[in-house]
């Protein structure tokens, strides 16, 4: 290639190019970015437009009238009942969501203000990348796991909890037996493994941006460390902690394989007991996806995804706008 | 009557609040120590059931025609997964690259849309995603790894997005500035200039992704759906994957097939660990470059 000669006309040729390729290039990064919302909406169009089918040969509410999913009673004609009632899948996500939650958070803060506050120096670095290393092992490793270690050794917990609290008033029905492993329960501590890095990662921010006066105002009053860490981190903290829960809550409602696999898939009706077998949204479809022959099966299991995708898509906009709104807060 | 003291925290003596500090730090610490204990058990368990069959057999050698007998290996999956994370990442990072590109250097209305978004769409189940493919693409051509490739692009892309995002927030304003001082173009600055100080973080970033990629399963039971008969290298085809072979074998109720899906999953974690670690690696070294 020759230079080119430094004249006013080359410079100026070249300062043309320059000028169009940077429209070009403006004009793709611009196409990049509205990519991300294109995939979201279409996500909804794809799902409903293959969902409507069911939606109009049942009726939208019907779905949600029934906890009764039986695609061997479908028929192509028949529209009352409507055998794919989901509202045992709502409630499959909410109870292993709920005792994910219930177990995972107060973990989490722990971890997190040990991590944060209490560790010594040198040990910070490298506990927070163990912690996060659970985050990096995939959801089928958990599934396979939860089979194979976690359920025999909860085993004796849970045949003991259906003796002692199964046969109690009133909240008896809830851990009622037999139990045989496969559970709500088990599948909510997998949840709870697998959403507790998610939520140590934020609030280990969330307490990092407590100022160090307020933290040494507490010591320098004669608060020991458990008092500071309670009366200037925590109340600071209260809505970031939050806002990481709900997040970790998006990611345990939409697991989907480690759940399939610890869960029994039981989709008749609902379970009432946390012992006992079920199936959450997500775990239905993957495990009936592929052998969905029965008419409005599929359209019906698309049903089940789109509702699901609208409760991921509120229960995580609602954690990111208290995250975002925390760090605004604090900045 | 004498006066009696309500029982404040401040009035409660020194050393039960001594006692109740050292007891809380204990639990702190314990809960830590738990966790960790808990990612060692599940890392040994997996070794040890992942070592009494990982070898060369398994690692060259597609599944025997029937789940119960005994041996062969995952070779079929492990070249399915190598093909469609790869043309994932092709696809997924370019395109995460400029949308993080548009998000900091251009900014606007779209952007901050766009930004949110990301966020969104991280949180987006992935079977919801693998719906969304099949819906897209497999009720018309039928599944493929391509198709399942689409899937796995599309939840890498906000992963990208977001971790490009930080690292271009992070290249110095002064270097951007001189730049156009210089009379160089946006578009120029970017490429050499801004992309260039960045790789190091980006790189990190598309590594966690490809990382997150390989262990995903529920998209690709919807679209690349497995074939664990043979080793298939045509995309437009059904493809098996890891992480669909274990699934597959893990849920057979077989010993043998459960051998193979452990030496699986033992291989997929030694993947999944190497890209993790080695980008937390690479991302403490790129900081200690900047820094100095």
């Amino acid at each position: 290639m020759t230079p080119l000669a430094d004249t006013p006309a080359t410079r100026r040729r070249v300062r043309a190019r320059w000028r169009d390729t940077d429209t070009v290039f403006r004009y793709a990064v611009r196409a990049a970015a509205a990519l991300v919302v294109v995939v979201l909406v279409a996500t909804a169009v794809f799902l409903v437009a293959q969902a409507w089918p069911a939606l109009r040969h049942y009726g939208i509410l019907s779905f949600l009238s029934s906890d009764r999913w039986a695609p061997s009673e479908a028929t192509t004609t028949a529209r009352h009942p409507n055998p794919y009632g989901i509202v045992q899948f709502v409630y499959g996500t909410a109870v292993t969501s709920l005792i994910a939650m219930v177990l995972a958070v107060p973990v989490a803060v722990a971890v997190s203000l040990y991590l944060t506050e209490v560790a010594p120096g040198w040990l910070r670095k490298p506990l927070s990348g163990l912690v996060d290393l659970l985050a990096a092992i995939p959801s089928v490793v958990y599934g396979f796991w939860g089979i194979f270690a976690l359920i025999p050794a909860v085993r004796p917990a849970g045949v003991w909890l259906s003796r002692t609290l199964g046969s109690a008033p009133g909240i008896g029905p809830v851990f009622a037996g037999p139990f045989f492993g496969v559970s709500y329960l088990v599948a909510g501590l997998v949840l709870a493994i697998m959403i507790l890095p998610i939520i140590t990662a934020i609030c280990r921010e969330v307490f990092a941006t407590v100022p160090t006066a307020d933290k040494e105002s507490a010591l320098a009053l004669g608060a020991t460390r458990w008092e500071m860490l309670r009366m200037a981190v925590l109340p600071r903290s209260r809505s970031g902690i939050t806002g990481a829960a709900v997040l970790g809550l998006g990611r345990a409602v939409g697991e989907t394989i480690a759940v399939t696999m610890v869960i029994g898939n039981s989709v008749l009706s609902i379970t009432k007991s946390i012992l006992g077998p079920g199936a959450t949204m997500s775990s239905v479809i993957a495990n009936e996806f592929t052998e969905s022959t029965e008419p409005f099966h599929l359209q019906s299991l698309m049903v089940v995804g789109a509702w699901l995708l609208v409760i991921a898509l509120i229960v995580n906009t609602v954690g990111k706008l208290i995250v975002r709104r925390t760090g605004e807060d604090i900045a | 009557m004498t006066a009696r003291m309500p029982a404040s925290p401040v009035r409660r003596g020194l050393s039960h609040r001594l006692a109740v500090n050292a007891v809380m730090t204990v639990v702190l610490a314990l809960a830590t120590a738990g966790v960790v204990a808990l990612l060692v058990w599940i890392l040994a368990y997996v070794a040890g059931q992942g070592l009494k069959y990982l070898g060369p057999v398994f690692l060259t050698q597609t599944p025997p025609g029937e789940p119960s007998q005994a041996g062969g290996g995952f070779a079929n999956g492990i070249v399915g997964s190598v093909i469609i994370v790869g043309i994932a990442t092709g696809l997924s990072v370019p395109a995460g690259i400029a949308a993080a590109i548009h998000l900091v250097e251009y900014r606007g209305r779209l952007a901050r849309v766009c930004s949110f978004l990301t966020d969104v769409l991280i949180g987006l189940p992935s079977i919801v995603t693998g719906a969304f493919v099949y819906a897209l693409w497999v009720a018309h051509f039928g599944f493929s790894g391509l198709a399942g490739a689409v899937a796995l692009a599309l939840i890498m892309l906000p992963l990208i997005i977001r971790a490009t995002e930080e690292v271009l927030r992070l290249v110095p304003n002064e270097l951007r500035e001189a730049s156009l001082a210089l009379g160089v173009s946006r578009a120029r600055t970017v490429m050499s200039i801004v992309l260039p100080t960045a790789r190091s973080g980006i790189i990190t970033g598309a590594m966690l992704a490809v990382a997150r990629a390989m262990g995903e399963t529920a998209p690709l039971l919807l679209t690349a759906l497995g074939n664990d008969l043979f080793l298939e290298a045509n995309p437009t085809r059904r493809m098996s994957t890891l992480s669909l072979q274990i699934f597959n074998n893990a849920i057979t109720g077989f010993a043998t097939a459960q051998a193979r899906a452990w030496a699986g999953t033992l291989t997929l974690i030694i993947i999944v660990l190497v890209l993790s670690v080695g980008a937390r690696l690479l991302s403490r070294r790129g900081i200690a470059r900047s820094a100095r």
